[in-house]
């Protein structure tokens, strides 16, 4: 399984953010996008999503594993939002979003168990602090299997523990095969991943490197 | 799917309010009509019908831009629409659009009696009046479907998607009064009123998922 992008370039509101973009990630290597803010890291991750338009190039996913044919249906994706009811307990949210995208290798118990809130799946979401609520919308990645999993600041209100304990997450997706992009400011503790440095607003986005840190 | 719709109508059972505040304003428009129109019992029961299906209407319109909107602000909506390579997108909203019938609309449906009594309506010409309503009322949440995924990205859309779908509820409103009208007033037809009551409803059960669908596909930013 590989991802993909050629020459892909994305556009905010008609303006070009970055472009002539290039990179491949072999299944079980994980691609970290850095940048300042505004240099196009979530647009990026929202291409590959499919929930923005791309304004050239292509993106693809070789060799899909079976089942997971088309890019947007092998993602799981960790945007800003938390993707949970706020009246509903943690519980009854995993548990529409496991029925609703297909069970994975965990069931909701050990998921909840590996992010730390087995004890508390049956609050309400809204009562959760925002690093509860982070590792409840973590524990969503767990439940369904996809092979792709794309996270926009995914340890924005975390603390260290937590931290430590979602880059074991991570390293164990990576360890069964799959593919990890993340953008970040902060550093993932993935040892050997790519590393995208995209520019900030008015540079020259032809100049987005990419090497391993 | 089917989960969807549970979570669904459990948001809109707890969310507190969505079903009871339908309720009350149909209430309110349908207790300030004898105020407004007078003592005068058989234009009551004349003008009644049409007054149920009017403020059922408006009702059923006060909820509507919530429907996409609460996913969109909470981001489950960027996941029901990637979800759609294994939910069709337009199924989706068609099984939002039924969960949020049942805990929105049919409860004034079930209401409707009641306030029929305070119009003077006769018991055939209640029981006309709601079997209408509630098979026309599922239209009405369809286009109005359409018109909250056009309007999902606005702030404020609330008052935006009640003006661009009432042109479209006109019809449904037409042939449910005339409909309810004919079961009790003799040279004036029930069932072909009725029949096209039902054809709209299954017209935009079709149509409008897809439209929404589409709305919401390109709405994502």
């Amino acid at each position: 399984m590989r991802l993909v992008a050629e020459n892909l370039a994305g556009e905010r509101g008609g303006e070009i953010l970055f472009s002539g973009l290039n990179f491949t990630i072999a299944g079980g290597e994980a691609l970290m996008i850095t940048g300042p803010n505004g240099a196009g890291k979530s647009t990026l991750l929202r291409i590959i999503a499919g929930l923005l338009e791309k304004a050239e190039g292509s993106i693809r996913l070789d060799n899909a594993p079976a089942g997971f044919e088309s890019l947007v249906g092998a993602c799981h994706y960790l945007g800003h939002l938390n993707a949970m009811k706020p009246v509903l307990s943690i519980e009854e949210n995993l548990r529409f979003w496991q029925s609703f995208n297909g069970a994975g290798q965990h069931t909701l118990r050990e998921a909840l168990d590996r992010v730390q809130l087995g004890d508390i799946g049956h609050l309400p979401f809204a009562y959760l602090s925002t690093g509860q609520k982070r590792r409840a919308s973590i524990a969503r990645l767990l439940i369904s299997h996809r092979p792709v999993w794309l996270l926009d600041e995914p340890t924005a209100g975390l603390d260290k523990a937590s931290e430590e304990q979602f880059a074991g997450l991570m390293r164990g997706h990576l360890t069964s095969g799959g593919i990890v992009v993340a953008a970040t400011h902060l550093p993932l503790g993935l040892g050997d991943a790519q590393e995208l440095v995209m520019g900030g607003n008015g540079q020259d986005h032809a100049g987005s490197r990419e090497y391993s840190a | 799917m089917l989960s969807l719709f549970l979570r669904d109508t459990r948001l809109g059972l707890r969310a507190g309010g969505g079903v009871l505040i339908g309720i009350l304003f149909f209430l309110a428009v349908i207790a300030v009509v004898p105020f407004g129109v007078g003592p005068d019992l058989k234009l009551l029961s004349r003008i009644g019908a049409a007054m149920l299906w009017i403020g059922a209407l408006l009702a059923t319109l006060l909820g509507l831009d919530r429907l996409f909107q609460a996913d969109r602000d909470d981001g489950s909506l960027d996941l029901l629409i990637m979800a759609s390579d294994r939910h069709i997108l337009a199924l989706t909203v068609l099984i939002k659009c039924l969960a949020h019938w049942t805990t929105s609309v049919l409860p004034l449906v079930i209401a409707s009696p009641l306030l029929g009594l305070f119009m003077n309506m006769e018991p055939a010409a209640i029981g006309a009046t709601t079997l209408t309503l509630l098979v026309g009322t599922p239209a009405i949440t369809l286009i109005g479907a359409v018109g909250a995924a056009v309007a999902v990205a606005l702030p404020r859309g609330g008052l935006l998607v009640s003006v661009i779908i009432l042109p479209l509820t006109i019809p449904v409103l037409i042939f449910g009064v005339s409909a309810a009208y004919g079961a009790v007033e003799d040279p004036a037809p029930f069932v072909a009123p009725f029949l096209i009551l039902i054809a709209i409803t299954l017209f935009f059960a079709v149509i409008g998922p897809l439209a929404a669908a589409a709305a919401l596909k390109s709405s994502a930013d």
